[in-house]
């Protein structure tokens, strides 16, 4: 009989849980690959060099990081108030609309300002979204995780409405993919001879602007407040209907700033299939990193490259992109189950020894 | 029990204890918070394992592995939080631990057999009651019968006393005489000396997770156990200094107000607490205390009545409205209310105060300024800390107090509402916390204490307000009354007492 | 009634039952004390589990038993992590979704456009000759017949034995039912496991019987509608029944106007279900406000004795 005790984990248990649980879980789906045919090695060397052998794949990884560290964020501040944002793909869908709506129907699109118009209709379209949820929580107490994911599929829904119908491109010849955002709307390279947009730079701005408001700010104090006790911060005299209100406005519009970015800097257009679900990695991206905005960055280039080898693995493979899903399904059971174990000591036998009787997890 | 150790991490909360009880007899384990009463009985219960020792029941050595062996073998125990299912019925709670007598529920044949228990031993239930209908008094009931239906001949009982009136007491005791009487062990543990005198055969007392002694009741005084129990001669209260009181800073009128349990768990409490005066609140849990002490902090609105801080109405304001109105508040729920126990000490002693200019320009937080301030509010209230970034929830309670305590005391209030403000601590923690409610009340700031502790009420204030049934049963002046008609009191029952309605 | 009507009621019956099934495994899951939201990943392994079994087998009913196994399996991934090791519940259960989508979706790319015999309709005689009740309820695949049993044992369960009495226990008060000698884990590891089982019959409902295909991500947020609900029904199966069918009603409705063509976007009565879900949402949760019905109370909350 395997028996599990508490214990405080040591810093170095800690600090080594969520990489021997990473590791153990590609051996898990290493397994699974072998079991369905697919030699795991040959699997696992495209899903590393692809994104990480060479100048060109750290600079696709870091394309894809970049709406990551978004999500990751849009579920991180949230989360630090103990709410559930499952909605940032919707949001970030949204985010794309708003963004296709100023830089193609607008006048705007074709000016100066194009770039910081459609962002800024990014970032209100997703705040807009995420606000629906939000306020049925904050006045109606309705349970968020449910909601924020029901819109998911709603948004993904109006995203088709507006690309099969009103927003269909007349030269598209059916396809549901909306016109192309005229070249004045397309967010600028940061790194000439690469995809690396403005976004990425955003990205890491909104990174450090999340450690600043957590930390020195005093609405970041309530945030972290209400986090760690809401009935304390009742008694303190802080607002939670508003400040649910605000973070989750927050989190809509980071996530709509990444659908903003990829309409503008990757698709170049409204269609299907914008976001291989980088709003439901931004859950694992919050969770690897703990919460910390600053590791965001780190876990979202760890999982950008992973969706990276997994275009790789459809290419030299033929495997489905759902491999990924399935790899990052298993990263997150076992981070998941590794960080509890950190904290307990593993005995076996019914009755426990004063000591370990040795074994391990 | 023998040579009894348990360790938690950071405490031994058992050294080596020995412990006997004998069947026919009712057995006092006494000793102060965290002496290690509780914990050596759930060693017993099997609800924790020993790290050493030997447990003979019977005679024969036995260790529980779970409460559910030590049921089977005739242990049951009745703890401070009662092991009951509030969505349930009564029959069904009893239900649950009996033996399987096949898969399907037969609530008839058990309700039956409870009604018959309850009238054995003068316990009076609703079988078919919801328990989180009943009084705290009737769960327990509950609990024991609970227990003797599963044919327990050991019976423990954790603080029992704790939440009923001086008569509810007296009857759980006769209860518990008559139980014993069967040939039943009773073990009950308590730190009130004046139960184990007047209720116990014999009593073992703990101290800081160590044994001090066992004594027979006759062969004992109330002055000899408190010296065992504290370890050195107990402190007198400071004198408290005579104080005119000044203008009414906190004022509550007619107050109504829906309970977590039911509607109408205020009926029309009127109060008024003045400044340099400590008022007192007395009465058995779950009488309105709690109302009461929410609606004055602004975290429960009234459904009628007035409430208004330093001579403002402030009824329904919110919490926020109260603080800044000049109103300290020392929670119920210390730890569950009072701090965010994972954030800084610095950031809790700032928890209110951080929305004030000095902080910070606009929306930054100077973290300068709040750990300044934070270091000179750990020394001025001799906080035991680390320092000012350790986790609040990482000190003693007595420590969490005393941040609490003076974060509310240095923003300045003009009334303090201080709810069980000792509740868990121990002697030095508490003597601590009296001075700093009689300072204040010297500083001329009015002081609202509601408390379970009728020693503490009756030593610290000026007037006591008792509480019954959401209904004040009468003020009194502590020097004019006897404890004996404060308990009439908080059991319902109106008496000629000398009044006082100032 | 017209026999539109009644084709319009059998329709949502069909269209609910998926639902049903999932709902009453959460609602046992959830009863116990465990939030399980991987439902929708359970699902969808189970259609793709009981889908092929079908094809392979030509066995429909074999394909019913792989999906329930399936989705048992997979539960207990969630069983270990939650009652176990006390993991995060809700972070858990999103893993569990996320791992049951990318599983299904790899393992189930060889067999999309691959046909397989499943249920068929079958008449139950005598009862399906009812006036309006005939043709709406009784002329349904077994696996809806399969459902109607089950709620009222469900309710049975719970409501009427010691181990249901055990179960409602460990959701309100664990310390209470430990002390009283019920084994937590094991109550919660079989509840969860319930669950588990039922949400893949309910995804091979959607493979087997619904259609007789797989396409990848076929549950469509069903296994969400189901967490949702669970509150719905205030945790009880029968009232299950009424926010299954009304799903499924709106569902037929929306699918009823799609095919007499009212001109309105295809896509965008295609939300209509979601939406519906979210203001039943709304309105429950006034309602369990408002009738102290809550959530079981140690619902998502992790039991260890030494706290």
């Amino acid at each position: 009989m395997i028996r599990l005790e508490r214990r405080p984990p040591s810093r170095l248990a800690a600090a080594a849980a969520p990489v021997v649980s990473i590791l153990a879980a590609l051996a898990a789906g290493g397994l699974m690959l072998a079991a369905s045919g697919v030699n795991p090695f040959v699997a696992y060397a495209v899903l590393v060099s692809d994104p990480f052998g060479s100048a060109f794949g750290w600079s696709e990884t870091i394309v894809k990081a970049t709406p990551l560290i978004f999500t990751g964020l849009a579920v991180l501040l949230p989360a630090r108030m103990r709410l559930w944002n499952i909605g940032a793909e919707g949001q970030l869908q949204c985010g794309a609309i708003g963004a296709t709506w100023v830089a193609v129907f607008t006048p705007l699109g074709h000016s100066a300002l194009a770039v910081p118009a459609l962002l800024l209709a990014g970032m209100a379209a997703g705040a807009a979204w995420c606000l629906v949820p939000a306020m049925l929580r904050a006045w109606l107490a309705v349970n968020e995780t449910i909601t924020t994911l029901l819109m998911n599929y709603v948004a993904l829904l109006l995203v088709d409405f507006l690309i099969y119908g009103p927003w269909q491109d007349p030269q598209s010849r059916g396809f549901p993919l909306s016109p192309v955002l005229p070249p004045s709307a397309k967010l600028p390279v940061l790194v000439q001879g690469t995809r690396i947009h403005l976004g990425f730079a955003l990205a890491l701005l909104a990174v450090a602007a999340t450690v600043l408001v957590l930390t020195r700010t005093r609405w970041g104090l309530e945030i972290r407040i209400i986090g760690d006790n809401p009935d304390a911060a009742r008694y303190a005299g802080i607002n939670l209907t508003r400040n649910i209100l605000l973070v989750m406005a927050a989190a809509g519009a980071l996530a709509g700033l990444a659908g903003a970015g990829e309409v503008s800097a990757v698709s170049g257009r409204l269609q299907q299939g914008l976001s291989p679900g980088y709003g439901y990695t931004g859950i694992i991206v919050a969770w690897l990193a703990r919460l910390h905005p600053a590791a965001t960055v780190l876990v979202a280039i760890l999982l950008g490259g992973l969706f990276l080898g997994g275009d790789g693995l459809q290419i030299s493979l033929n495997l489905p992109i759902a491999v990924v899903y399935m790899l990052q399904g298993l990263i997150f059971f076992f981070v998941l189950g590794g960080e509890q174990l950190a904290g307990y000591r593993v005995r076996f036998g019914p009755r426990a020894p004063a000591e370990p009787a040795g074994g391990g997890a | 029990m023998r040579g009894i150790t348990k360790r938690f991490p950071g405490v031994v909360a058992n050294d080596a204890v020995d412990f006997t009880a004998a069947p026919g007899e009712i057995h006092a384990l006494l000793g102060e918070n965290g002496a290690g009463k509780s914990t050596l009985m759930k060693i017993l219960y099997g609800f924790y394992q020993p790290d050493a020792g030997e447990i003979r029941v019977h005679g024969t050595p036995r260790l529980f592995r779970s409460p559910k062996d030590a049921l089977r073998a005739g242990l049951g125990m009745v703890f401070q939080q009662f092991m009951l299912v509030p969505s349930l019925s009564v029959v069904q709670n009893v239900l649950l631990g009996l033996p399987a007598q096949g898969w399907r529920l037969d609530e008839r044949a058990a309700a039956a057999r409870l009604a018959a228990a309850a009238a054995r031993y003068g316990m009076a239930v609703h079988p078919w009651a919801r328990v989180w209908q009943l009084s705290v008094g009737e769960q327990q009931r509950v609990e024991i019968l609970k227990l003797l239906a599963l044919g327990a001949d050991v019976l423990i009982l954790d603080e029992p006393t704790a939440v009923l009136t001086p008569q509810e007491s007296r009857d759980l005791f006769d209860t518990l005489r008559r139980l014993a009487g069967e040939g039943r062990t009773i073990v009950v543990i308590t730190h009130k000396l004046s139960e184990v005198m007047a209720a116990a055969d014999r009593v073992t007392v703990l101290r800081a997770g160590r044994l001090v002694g066992t004594a027979t009741t006759g062969a004992t005084s109330p002055r000899a156990l408190a010296r065992m129990m504290v370890g050195r001669e107990t402190f007198d209260l400071p004198e408290r200094d005579p104080v005119t009181p000044g203008p009414v800073v906190l004022e509550v009128r007619d107050l109504w107000a829906d309970g977590d349990r039911g509607p109408d768990a205020l009926q029309g409490v009127s109060l008024a607490v003045r400044a340099g005066e400590i008022v007192g609140v007395a009465g058995v849990a779950g009488n309105g205390q709690r109302e009461l002490g929410e609606i004055v902090a602004g975290l429960r609105r009234p459904t009628r009545g007035r409430v208004a801080i330093a001579g403002r109405d402030r009824t329904g304001a919110g919490p926020l409205d109260a603080i800044r109105a000049g109103l300290g508040h020392v929670p119920e729920d210390r730890l569950g209310t009072g701090v965010a126990p994972r954030l800084s000490v610095a950031d809790n002693l700032v928890l209110k105060s951080y929305r004030e200019s000095r902080f910070g320009r606009g929306p930054l937080l100077d973290r300068q300024t709040v750990d300044r301030v934070a270091r000179a509010l750990i020394r001025a209230f001799k906080i035991q800390t680390p320092g000012p970034e350790t986790p609040a929830g990482t000190l003693s309670g007595g420590n969490v107090q005393r941040l609490i305590l003076a974060r509310e005391i240095s923003a300045g209030p003009r009334a303090i509402l201080a709810f069980h403000p000792t509740r868990g601590l121990d002697i030095g923690a508490t003597e601590a916390v009296h001075r700093a409610l009689l300072d204040q009340r010297r500083a001329g700031i009015g002081v609202l204490l509601i408390s379970e502790d009728l020693d503490e009420i009756l030593q610290l204030s000026d007037r006591v307000a008792v509480l019954c049934g959401g209904q004040i049963m009468g003020v009194v002046r502590p020097a004019a009354v006897t404890v004996e008609q404060i308990g009439l009191l908080m059991g319902g029952t109106r008496l000629a007492v000398p009044e006082d309605t100032a | 009634m017209s026999p539109l009507t009644a084709a319009v009621f059998a329709a949502a019956v069909r269209a609910g039952t998926p639902v049903l099934f999932a709902t009453l495994g959460e609602i046992f899951a959830e009863r116990a004390g465990v939030l399980n939201l991987g439902v929708e990943g359970m699902m969808l392994v189970g259609a793709l589990a009981g889908f092929v079994t079908t094809a392979h087998t030509g066995n429909p009913w074999l394909g019913l038993l792989a999906a329930g196994a399936a989705g048992g399996v997979l539960s207990l991934v969630h069983a270990v992590l939650s009652v176990t090791l006390r993991a995060n519940q809700v972070a858990s259960g999103l893993a569990l979704t996320i791992f049951g989508t990318g599983l299904s979706a790899s393992l189930g790319k060889s067999f999309v456009g691959v046909p397989a015999a499943g249920f068929h309709q079958m008449p139950v005689p005598g009862l399906d000759g009812l006036p309006f009740v005939g043709p709406v309820l009784f002329r349904q695949d077994p696996l809806v017949y399969l459902s109607y049993l089950l709620v009222p044992t469900a309710w049975y369960a719970l409501y009427r034995t010691r181990w249901g009495l055990n179960v409602r226990a460990v959701g309100e008060n664990p310390e209470a039912a430990d002390a009283m000698g019920v084994d937590i884990a094991r109550v919660r590891y079989a509840c969860v496991v319930i669950g588990g089982v039922l949400a893949g019959v309910g995804g091979a409902f959607l493979s087997t019987a619904y259609t007789s295909m797989w396409i990848e991500n076929m549950t469509a947020g069903r296994g969400w509608i189901a967490v949702a609900l669970v509150i719905f029904a205030t945790w009880d199966p029968l009232r299950a029944v009424v926010g299954a069918y009304l799903f499924g009603g709106v569902n037929a409705l929306q699918l009823h106007l799609q095919a007499s063509g009212t001109g309105l976007p295809v896509y965008l009565m295609l939300m209509a279900p979601y939406v519906f879900t979210i203001v039943v949402l709304v309105f429950a949760t006034r309602q369990t406000a408002r009738r102290r019905l809550g959530a079981p109370a140690a619902l998502s909350v992790s039991y260890s004795r030494t706290g």
